[in-house]
């Protein structure tokens, strides 16, 4: 594993996306969620690694390689992955199920609705492809899944920047007793934050940037384009601030109030359909305590998405910096138009 | 190249009738590896799987228009199976249905040849992929043109990982009950699946007592031998007011040594060299398989 296909050798055409997208990125970690899950089940035996046949593809595998006793695999079946985590969870343990975005939400939405929401019960679900990590389309890309799950009461939802924090997101949420869904980096996956200095804090968003023209207040991967875009941004004298907020719920709406409060052009980017996802929880937020404030909002707009490579994807559907930069000069142009 | 294919030939256990499907597989399998050999990955051995079947059923078995797609009293043939399109295209190809270039773009930005198959590309039913849903909208379809009085069968491919989802088995159940003797459903069994061996992922035997219990009419053949699957079909046809399952045994990668004898694997990676030699031994395998046919 961690071979990167579909890569230079085979530009424009769709990969075998064993990978996570690491244009962007000089750094890589290898597999760091299972690296990561390995290191906390060592500390606490009660964790367990599950998955519906997708664990060569989840990074579980190193997990299920290092303990083969603490590993269950359900076949493909997700509906019965996320019943059986319950059932699990019920029974004292610390279940990570890992599978595809999409299939553990519209498959198996009901189970961790039912088993894990609505009991409060230990699963923590592990999701790979989000939002346009992979090149097969619409019944591989998970475009709506946050939005799905930050519907569900009881639930902590993350979406994490790189390989640091998904790390150290998994360290967290084995020592938090509740349901969790997880957004999944895998293979070589991008290190964008510095380890040393950043901290991962559930419910906490950061921010990786200052600035006074505008905000750009961004989750998941999305995050490393956002803080490119702000570079680009800077060399036209522009000052764009950056909020990563990697917990979508709870959402810390301390934090984007407080960074609005005094920069009113706002730039939301996410790698998920706009509505009911980052771009929404800001707009429900600020609408509440009556900011006035200008929104764009950069994601998937209305539509399920095409096949092929992952750049192709990015810049077709204009998730790619220059399009963040982009939206923010629109914001803050129509800011002058005043 | 205009085809339309009405039905099959009367004496269908005829000689030249499996000599002519034979050439036929052949050539679904030359396609294959010229769609896989421009992306240099896929899944080469699902396509080269299931040649045969595909042979038998769109060159003789399927009632279709190739000028006509949405002819509503056409056999319907449902990809469940979205990755398995790699081999559904070579039949499109073959059948007019799709231009034989157009497989050069197999998997490119833009192409309407996804990996993973979907409507996008003509001569698909449904929107396979998200594996396990083929079976229910195969249910639907029996249904609704039995409702219409229209004589349409459907077929449907599914995957032996696939009998691993639950709503495989719901779909199952509701066939029976409605005695859809009109849908037919085939199911690949390669013992293989994303993470390994079938039978070591989470084992699906004795698959063909499953299906009966499911009030199935049932058979289990060798996938790869073009007779077998024509004398299952005659069978299947000939037995009426129960759904027919056929379990298929296939080899991953029948008709190319390398590729067969290769870690079988759900998603393989070729070097640049290996096509070669690939294609070399398509060629001598179909030949060895003249001479015993
Ligand atoms: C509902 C669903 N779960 C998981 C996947 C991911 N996936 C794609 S192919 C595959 C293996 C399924 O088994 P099978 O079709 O028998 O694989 P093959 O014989 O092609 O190796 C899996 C788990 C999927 N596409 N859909
Ligand atoms: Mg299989």
């Amino acid at each position: 594993m961690g071979d990167r296909t579909g890569g230079a050798s085979n530009t424009g055409v769709t990969g075998t996306l064993l990978s996570s997208d690491t244009s962007e990125a000089e750094t890589t970690a290898l597999a760091p969620f299972g690296r990561a899950l390995v290191r906390a089940a060592e500390r606490n035996p009660r964790i367990l690694g599950l998955t519906a046949d997708l664990g060569r593809y989840t990074d579980m595998h190193v997990f299920a390689e290092r303990f083969p006793e603490r590993f269950i695999q359900v076949g493909m079946a997700e509906q019965n992955l996320l019943g059986v985590a319950a059932g699990l969870a019920r029974t004292g343990f610390i279940p990570f199920a890992a599978t595809y975005c999409v299939f553990a939400t519209r498959r198996a939405y009901d189970f961790f609705a039912i088993g894990a929401a609505l009991a409060r019960a230990n699963v923590k679900v592990v999701a790979g492809l989000p939002g346009l990590t992979t090149g097969y389309g619409g019944t591989h890309q998970g475009i709506e899944d946050l939005a799905l799950m930050r519907a569900l009461p009881n639930v902590v939802v993350i979406d994490p920047c790189d390989a640091t924090e998904l790390e150290q997101t998994v360290a967290i949420i084995a020592d938090y007793n509740g349901p969790v869904y997880l957004r999944l980096l895998r293979g070589q996956v991008p290190v964008v934050l510095d380890s040393a200095s950043y901290r991962f804090e559930l419910g906490k968003a950061k921010l990786l940037r200052e600035g006074s023209d505008v905000a750009l207040i961004s989750t998941g991967l999305m995050t490393a384009r956002a803080l490119e875009a702000a570079t680009r941004l800077a060399k036209s004298g522009i000052k764009a601030a950056v909020l990563h907020v990697s917990t979508l719920k709870p959402f810390d709406s301390q934090a984007v109030l407080s960074l609005l409060e005094n920069v009113r052009n706002v730039v939301t980017v996410e790698n998920h359909i706009i509505t009911g996802g980052l771009g929404s929880a800001v707009a429900e937020v600020v609408a509440e305590v009556g900011l006035r404030i200008r929104l764009k909002r950069i994601g998937i707009t209305d539509c399920f998405c095409a096949s092929g490579s992952i750049p192709y994807l990015v810049k077709r559907y204009r998730l790619d910096p220059e399009s963040i930069a982009a939206a923010a000069r629109t914001v803050l142009g129509a800011a002058e138009g005043n | 190249m205009k085809e339309v294919f009405m039905g099959r030939a009367e004496n269908c256990l005829a000689a030249p009738v499996i000599r002519s499907l034979k050439a036929r597989a052949k050539q679904l399998r030359r396609h294959v590896l010229r769609m896989a050999e421009r992306v240099g990955q896929g899944y080469v051995g699902q396509g080269l799987g299931i040649a045969d079947l595909l042979a038998v059923l769109y060159f003789h078995e399927m009632r279709y228009d190739a000028t006509r797609l949405d002819w509503p009293d056409r056999d319907r043939f449902v990809l469940s199976i979205g990755h398995y399109s790699i081999g559904l295209y070579a039949a499109l190809a073959e059948a007019a249905i799709l231009p034989i270039e157009e497989l050069d773009t197999y998997g490119a930005d833009g192409s309407r040849l996804e990996m993973c198959g979907s409507e996008t590309t003509p001569g698909f039913e449904i929107n396979g992929g998200s594996l396990g849903q083929g079976l229910p909208q195969a249910v639907g379809m029996a249904l609704g043109v039995r409702l219409d009085g229209r004589p349409a069968r459907i077929f449907c491919l599914l995957s032996d990982g696939e009998l691993q989802e639950g709503a495989t088995w719901e779909a199952a159940l509701a066939a029976s009950h409605y005695r859809l003797d009109n849908l037919f459903a085939f199911i690949d069994c390669n013992n293989q699946q994303a993470d390994g061996p079938t039978e070591k992922v989470m084992s699906i035997e004795p698959v063909e007592d499953k299906w009966a219990a499911f009030g199935w009419q049932v058979q289990r053949i060798d996938g790869n031998d073009i007779a077998s699957i024509l004398a299952a079909l005659e069978q299947a046809l000939a037995a009426q007011d129960k759904p027919h399952a056929m379990v298929l045994d296939t080899l991953m990668g029948k008709g190319v040594p390398l590729f067969e004898q290769r870690a079988k694997s759900h998603f393989i990676r070729v070097d640049a060299a290996e096509w070669e030699l690939a294609r070399k031994q398509l060629e001598e395998s179909n030949k060895e398989m003249d001479k015993n046919g």
